[in-house]
């Protein structure tokens, strides 16, 4: 495992999109470098499993099964290696889905290189990638849309800080910004974040569906 | 799955058995306890009203809870799996429907025969009726092969005639939209700017169409107004206006005049931002509406403001003043500027 902060990041690109996977490549810079690139659910595995990369960058939708399906059969037998998702789709069931199944955060491919590099590290890190529209899709799913009385016991709720985090995340405030505005530090604002990730992946699987039904993200 | 579609007549069916047999040992007490009109008349009845109940539910007379079902499905569940189900849905359309109000006219035929029977109706006419019923079940055994065969192909021509209906709607959108964008998009390949609006306006409209929003129905909400109050801006200024909504509610009065704050907040950073990207958060519900614009342009200090922004602000603070509500202008001390709109809105009954 390499974490310190200052070497090179190992990463994986997992998407079917040739032009695309050329393009985050050329776009990420000299603080990363791409050990392997595929276009397929199987084909990733071999290769992650193989070379066992610092960070998977994970596309939601592929053909054979998308982003989650890689994650789900490399299982817990790569611990070292983290995801991020980075997809085109923003459909909040398809990103949640992948968060759900461990990624550490979600980007949409419109970032720009600098700051994808950035994430990347960051996630290496093991702290949690957090885009405004990650944020608003999580505050959506654990809002106060659910009557309290309703709302199962041992549920894990937001607490006001963690949703302030969020709210400022949304508004689109880097981590260093919301630290100043809360008077925190960085290092609690990620902790903040990190904690969320947490409950957003523990959290009974009942209160997101209802979520989902509610945004009728579910037919019927 | 317990909760796959197709398992869906089978739990109705159960609850059909259960209330069947519950109603059965009800009349049975009331036979040993009460009053009793006479094995003849209610045991057809009974199985009637149970004939009867299946043939309205199967034709759609009665409300059938589909919610429930839905409400047990995994969150997980991709695209690839919902088109999956989808397509079986397809495949299942009529099917227990059949099969439902099947079993309901067997059960109304076979209570009126039973009680016409009981009551000797059919006495006199007992050796024609059976010859009739005869030639009926023959009929239905030489048949039924073709009759089922004849079912199914008709089935299978409505699913093909939905999916190639689809097609052609998809097509027809694609044609409309992504074609015209790339036709325009090639012919102003020198301008790296136009090319870059025209992708990122096309891109938006085609995620709300993938979405299922159509953007007549967008625009009655206020978080499909916001939408496309942006792609307006940035149509008209240039920049990328990102906006993240949580919640939604309805586009009438207090959210009429946020939206019209919100635009101007958006024109104004998108102007002012230079080539940062200006991050929308619109917090929505039915008591409360908050919007944050902000960009990271050289920010300016809102005690003294620059004439050209004097006007830009009164149509901000000025509007949601007028409308009941407030906004904030602050400069950042990163740089930028964050516009905040609130209004509370008193919950309709």
């Amino acid at each position: 495992m390499s974490d310190a902060s200052g070497s090179v990041v190992r990463v994986a690109i997992v998407d079917d999109h040739d032009l695309f996977r050329a393009g985050v490549r050329a776009s990420l810079g000299p603080r990363v470098e791409v050990v392997a690139e595929s276009g397929e659910v199987r084909d990733a595995v071999r290769a992650i499993e193989e070379l066992e990369p610092d960070v998977v960058l994970l596309d939601v939708h592929m053909p054979g099964g998308g982003g989650a399906e890689v994650i789900r059969r490399l299982g817990e037998s790569r611990p070292a290696v983290h995801f991020l998702a980075l997809s085109v789709s923003d459909a909040a069931e398809d990103v949640i889905a992948l968060i759900r199944a461990g990624a550490r955060g979600y980007v949409t491919k419109t970032i720009s290189g600098p700051e994808l590099a950035d994430a990347v590290c960051r996630v290496r890190d093991g702290d949690a990638v957090f885009s405004p529209r990650l944020a608003g899709f999580v505050l959506d799913a654990f809002a106060g849309e659910i009557p309290a009385a309703q709302v199962d016991p041992e549920l894990d709720l937001l607490t006001p800080r963690e949703r302030e985090v969020l709210q400022h995340i949304a508004r689109g405030y880097m981590y260093k910004e919301i630290a100043a505005q809360l008077g925190i530090s960085a290092k609690t604002v990620e902790a903040h974040v990190s904690a969320v990730l947490r409950k957003l992946q523990l959290s009974s699987r009942h209160e997101l569906t209802r979520w989902a039904v509610h945004r009728r993200l579910i037919e019927e | 799955m317990s909760s796959h579609p197709a398992h869906r007549p089978r739990g109705g069916m159960r609850i059909a058995i259960g209330a069947g047999l519950l109603l059965a040992s009800g009349l049975l007490f009331v036979r040993a306890a009460g009053p009793w009109p006479g094995d003849a008349i209610v045991w057809p009845a009974a199985v009637a009203a149970l004939g009867a109940l299946l043939i309205w539910r199967a034709s759609g007379a009665l409300p059938v809870r589909r919610r429930g079902w839905a409400a047990h499905r995994p969150p997980e569940a991709s695209p690839v799996a919902s088109s999956r189900e989808s397509s079986a849905r397809v495949r299942a359309l009529g099917r227990p429907e059949v099969s439902r109000g099947g079993l309901g006219v067997t059960l109304v035929l076979a209570s009126g025969f039973a009680f016409l029977w009981a009551n000797g109706a059919l006495r006199p006419a007992g050796e024609t009726v059976l010859a009739g019923l005869a030639v009926l079940v023959a009929l239905a055994l030489i048949f039924a092969p073709s009759w089922r065969r004849l079912a199914r192909s008709l089935a299978a021509e409505r699913t093909e005639r939905i999916r190639s209906q689809e097609r052609a709607d998809v097509g027809a959108h694609l044609h409309d939209s992504v074609l015209q964008t790339l036709a325009l998009i090639q012919r102003s390949a020198e301008d790296p700017k136009q090319v870059a609006a025209l992708a990122r306006r096309q891109e938006r409209e085609l995620r709300g169409w993938l979405a299922g929003g159509d953007s007549r129905e967008g625009a009655e909400q206020l978080a499909g107004a916001l939408e496309t109050a942006a792609v307006e801006v940035e149509a008209t200024a240039g920049g990328t206006v990102e906006v993240v909504a949580v919640g939604d509610c309805s586009l009438d009065e207090p959210a009429g005049a946020v939206l019209g704050a919100a635009r101007e907040a958006m024109l104004n950073a998108a102007k002012f931002a230079g080539q940062a990207p200006v991050s929308v958060y619109a917090e929505l519900s039915d008591e409360r509406i908050k919007v944050f614009v902000r960009d990271r342009g050289a920010g300016f200090d809102p005690a003294v403001v620059p004439p050209a922004r004097r006007g830009v602000r009164e149509s901000i603070v000025g509007r949601m003043h007028r409308a009941g509500g407030g906004a904030t202008v602050r400069a950042l001390p990163g740089g930028g500027t964050e516009v905040e709109i609130a209004i509370e809105r008193r919950s309709r009954p």
